[in-house]
């Protein structure tokens, strides 16, 4: 990384894209989360179907020095969540993958949790390349003999190798916690217990329990049209087990300490940057709420994204973010349009970079931004297959916001707010990112 | 045994044959079915041809269910006889290595199960040329599962080997207890107390309490806390001055840990520690200790030392103990019985009582008394009821007369409340109760609830009381009976209430068995003949079940004069099921 400090800035180039081509957008197919697993060798994808796709890095060069491929191939799909339906409160639970955490690996398998509003699973992703041959009483086509005198010595079958199968089994089913929609799952650093949170709480579970959880978390009032504030997102601390933040939709994040109390009601420090009251309008509540929360790598700094801005807090100061970068700030005159069109409440997430120099966030018209921390210089680039070849260079995207528009700009008018990046993830060593567009996903590699 | 595969046709090879094609069966049951049958195959095929074939294809196939992996790890521990006894225990040894590295804990756990127990059967030079390796494979293995099972297999091979690999195996431990995953470091941190016990006491002092003193203090609060496992354990094993200063520090930094969940852990652990470190550290350390964890900030932490007060105030050296508790304990008591949690005060409750015995007749009136009155008087019925389930303590040492006027209320406010659970609860403690405060107060002040249990509108209670009813008789004997339980249990079969009909003849069944057959005889059983008759169907196909249980106890005549009328009489009942029951007495009784 030291090279490109040296010669500015990344180069972006497109790697892949997944999914149909076709305009017409089957629901389904919408993809909900990306996910890399811990070495980067695996990428999970859900979607509004309920089903998980997993990636695999392509193979050939692994082991070896100098550049891999960056391409991802299909390594295993499965069903995790069907629609289901409530009777008792008489509610439909949609089968949508809200999210996916990949655990560490303790043996030649992948385990994962995937969760839907209600239940979270934990999966087993393994390979499987052998099978038993040679039995007594079936032949090899697996139909039985039927001659039982023609036993006249017990085999004892032998295993032989074949080609490679993925399988992906459900190990245990996390349910009937959650009153209300669940809207993160966070897996701990003591790689034993893991958090899920809902509107109004967050529950702690250890990964071998599927019949109990604690409630750490609880900000329901007595009283439900006292409600004033909700929670958007919460995370664990990525080495200390027993800290972990939670955002809210007034746009406050709170850190807390499981070591002080059971019940972490009471949080250890919070998070908040006063209001500015030049920018005061109908809306401010809204855009300030946070759609996402991410601690860095090295644990020393929150992530946030709010509506038009990602911040970038140290856990040191709660008084006001140190890095502050506006997304689209064309957009806060447009904040009317964006209400009545419902888009000003998407939920953007946001991601760091491996080594916690960029962080990386989603926009409108397919557009994704990506922010140097060192040389604060940023880029707006697109997710478009159209006019792509691997390996090509993206070009930089620049929204005119003046009246005059320059040569390759787009006028904000021109955005498309249908075409939206909420769901981003990068690699955890590596400046490889994948970006969920609707039914695609694209994968992208940096280049110094 | 027959030579095994022999070539001529043998009818009970087949059902060998099925066993060993199940094994891999589609159908997970079936699997399961023939892996727990193992030894049957393994018998078949003759210990050769069981180390030959049948383990190594058992270590390839190690991708299951976990339901047959455990199984599979299970059997595997008793097979030593079926692959040629102690000689050739080694050849288990690959599969449960394999078994040792899977993800799911129960199957883990079980797979060191059994090489812990074939350990035992490995030969000295087996177990250095074999099992050691084993160990230190799985204590260098790539996956922390691998490194986790290892954990506890030092404690069965560490005293058997020679001086050098006895070094090299507490390298082996020293590294897992610095392993980067925390789930290994739990793991050894579980293990530290039993490996302690075999090791030589020199190098549990320069290797192990390091070990220890580390993990103690490690960054995530779930290894420290079972760090504190290892504590009792490594404590018992030295003498009072090493305790003091190789262990002390450390379980005092424990019970200030930042972190409630250590500190809960001590408290739990509170009775072994204070049994391990001895009287001297007890009374300068321990007792202040106590009193901060009965003082904590977190509801779950003075829940568990609540919990502990008893057994601790007990252990206490006895010269100067009553002073300790009074000027130590019971100040932190008194605040704790009107906690602000539920959890604290119903600990609190359950032990209480039992300090009685250790204070003495004049301190408990004084001191104590005021507090089960607090706590009998709590909103929380449970606070009341881990009260009165433990009068026998008081009892003893005060009599209950003292407390009686208190209990009576509190007795009553249960019975009533509206909670069907917290009215069974009480029930089941009425026996125990009856016999602490005597027939005379029971008959002058709890007669009226057990009516009312036995008319309560749920069945459980109405159960429950009829249980009880029989209890009662038992503790106050045949007159109590005939003269207050039997002529209340007689007018209920006049009773509107169906329901209530039904519950004078359940408690006619199990009066009968304490009351025996004169008693029966003459009060009873004519009330019984007389609901056969009853208008609903269920009362009387009742009468036909509760005849059948009572008829063993009568003699031949009076059955045949009386019981089996009545039952011929039901016999030819409408109600299908009236008939069905009749016809079964009739059956049973030897009369049809």
């Amino acid at each position: 990384m030291d090279s490109a400090a040296n010669s500015g800035d990344l180069l972006w180039c497109f790697s892949q894209v997944k999914g149909t081509v076709e305009e017409d957008v089957t629901e389904a197919d919408i993809i909900s989360c990306v996910e890399f697993n811990s070495d980067g060798e695996l990428l999970a994808t859900g979607d509004k179907g309920g089903r998980v796709v997993i990636f695999q890095r392509d193979q050939t060069g692994k082991g070896c020095d100098g550049p891999r491929s960056g391409e991802y191939n299909v390594y295993s799909t499965f069903q995790s969540h069907e629609p289901e339906f409530d009777y008792l409160k008489s509610l439909e639970i949609e089968e949508k993958i809200n999210k996916i955490r990949w655990l560490k690996r303790c043996n030649a398998a992948h385990f994962l949790l995937s969760t839907n509003d209600k239940t979270v699973k934990l999966w087993k992703v393994s390979e499987k390349r052998k099978r038993a041959e040679g039995f007594n009483l079936r032949d090899g086509t697996g139909s039985l003999m039927h001659d039982v005198s023609s036993i006249t010595s017990l085999r004892v079958p032998v295993v032989k190798s074949i080609d490679l199968m993925v399988e992906a089994s459900p190990r245990r089913v996390f349910a009937n916690a959650h009153t209300y929609h669940i809207n993160s799952i966070s897996i701990n650093s003591d790689w034993m217990t893991f958090l899920s949170a809902d509107d109004l709480r967050i529950n702690l579970w250890h990964l071998e329990v599927t019949d109990q959880s604690f409630n750490i978390v609880d900000i329901k009032p007595a009283n439900m049209e006292e409600l004033t504030e909700v929670i958007t997102a919460a995370e664990f601390h990525p080495t200390e087990c027993h800290l972990f933040v939670y955002s809210s939709s007034k746009g406050t994040i709170r850190l807390c300490d499981m070591r002080s109390q059971a019940l972490c009601d009471k949080h250890a420090k919070m998070f908040e940057e006063p209001e500015d009251p030049a920018n005061r309008s109908f809306f401010s509540e809204i855009i300030s709420s946070i759609s996402d929360v991410k601690f860095s790598h090295n644990g020393r700094y929150l992530l946030t994204r709010d509506y038009l801005s990602l911040k970038v807090w140290d856990l040191h100061m709660d008084s006001k973010p140190v890095e502050s970068y506006p997304v689209h700030e064309y957009l806060r005159s447009k904040l009317c349009a964006l209400y009545e069109n419902d888009c000003i409440f998407d939920k953007f997430e946001c991601a760091w970079s491996g080594n916690d120099r960029y962080v990386m966030t989603g926009s409108y018209n397919n557009f994704f931004r990506i922010f140097d921390r060192e040389t604060r210089r940023d880029v707006t680039l697109e997710a478009n297959r159209e006019n792509l070849k691997p390996r090509q260079v993206l070009k930089p995207r620049r929204v005119c916001t003046s009246g005059k528009r320059k040569k390759d700009e787009i006028s904000v008018d021109c955005l498309d707010f249908n075409k939206k990046i909420l769901h981003t993830a990068w690699h955890p060593t590596e400046n490889i990112v994948s970006l969920a567009a609707t039914n695609n996903f694209y994968l992208f590699q940096g280049r110094d | 045994m027959a030579a095994p595969g022999d070539a001529s046709t043998d009818d009970s090879l087949y059902p060998i044959a099925v066993l060993i094609d199940e094994l891999r069966n589609e159908d997970v049951q079936l699997r399961l079915n023939s892996i727990k049958k193992l030894s049957t195959i393994a018998l078949a095929l003759g210990v050769e041809r069981t180390r030959k074939e049948l383990i190594p294809f058992l270590t390839d196939t190690i991708y299951d269910e976990d339901e047959v992996l455990l199984a599979l790890a299970e059997q595997l521990g008793l097979f030593t006889p079926l692959v040629g006894g102690s000689e050739f225990v080694h050849s288990l040894l690959p599969p449960l290595e394999s078994l040792a590295t899977v993800e799911e804990t129960v199957v883990r756990d079980k797979a060191v199960d059994s090489l812990r127990t074939i350990a035992a059967q490995h030969s000295v030079s087996d177990l250095e040329a074999h099992f050691v390796p084993l160990l230190k494979r799985l204590a260098t293995g790539d996956w922390f599962t691998s490194r986790m099972s290892a954990c506890g297999l030092f404690s069965v091979c560490y005293p058997r080997v020679s001086g050098a690999l006895k070094t090299e195996l507490r390298q082996n431990f020293r590294n897992l207890c610095g392993d980067d995953t925390p789930m290994v470091r739990r793991a050894v941190a579980g293990k530290l107390g039993e490996f302690a016990k075999v090791i030589e006491i020199d190098n549990l002092k320069t290797d192990l309490i390091p070990l220890f003193t580390a993990l103690a203090a490690d960054e995530q609060d779930s290894v420290r806390l079972l760090a504190m496992e290892a504590c009792g354990s490594i404590a018992s094993l030295l003498a009072a001055d090493d305790t003091e200063q190789l262990v002390m520090p450390t379980l005092r930094e424990a019970a200030n840990d930042k972190s409630w969940r250590v500190r809960y852990m001590v408290a739990d652990k509170f009775t072994e520690l204070q049994k391990a470190v001895g009287p001297e550290i007890t009374k300068n350390d321990l007792v202040p200790a106590f009193q901060n964890l009965l003082k904590d900030c977190e509801a779950e932490v003075r829940a568990a030392a609540a919990q502990k007060v008893k057994d601790f105030c007990q252990n206490l050296p006895a010269d100067n103990r009553e002073q300790v508790i009074m000027t130590g304990i019971l100040p932190c008591l008194k605040e704790l019985v009107s906690d602000s949690n539920t959890h604290v005060k119903s600990a609190l409750a359950s032990v209480i009582m039992g300090l009685s015995p250790v204070l003495g007749k004049d301190n408990t009136i004084e001191h104590l008394l005021p507090l089960f009155l607090t706590q009998l008087k709590d909103e929380c019925p449970e606070v009341r009821l881990n009260i009165i389930s433990n009068l026998d303590c008081v009892n003893e040492v005060i009599g209950v007369k003292q407390l009686s006027q208190s209990i009576l209320p509190a007795i009553v406010e249960l019975a009533e409340d509206t909670k069907w659970r917290v009215r069974l609860a009480i029930i089941e403690y009425m026996p125990l109760l009856a016999g602490q405060l005597g027939v005379e107060f029971f008959d002058e002040k709890l007669n009226a609830l057990f009516m009312a249990w036995l008319l309560d509108h749920v069945y459980a209670i109405r159960e429950a009381a009829t249980q009880n009813l029989k209890k009662l008789v038992e503790k106050f004997g045949l007159d109590w009976a005939q003269a207050t339980a039997i002529p209340k249990v007689l007018q209920m079969s006049r009773d509107q209430n169906y329901l209530h009909r039904l519950t004078c003849l359940f408690s006619i069944n199990l009066l009968a068995e304490v009351c025996g057959a004169e008693v029966t005889v003459r009060l009873m059983i004519p009330t019984v003949f007389g609901m056969a008759g009853d208008a609903v169907a269920n009362v009387r196909f009742n009468v036909a079940k509760t005849l059948q249980k009572l008829g063993p106890m009568l003699d031949q005549s009076y059955l045949q004069s009386n019981v089996k009328p009545c039952l011929l009489k039901l016999k030819g009942d409408t109600d299908i099921d009236v008939q069905y029951y009749a016809v079964e007495a009739l059956d049973v009784l030897k009369m049809a």
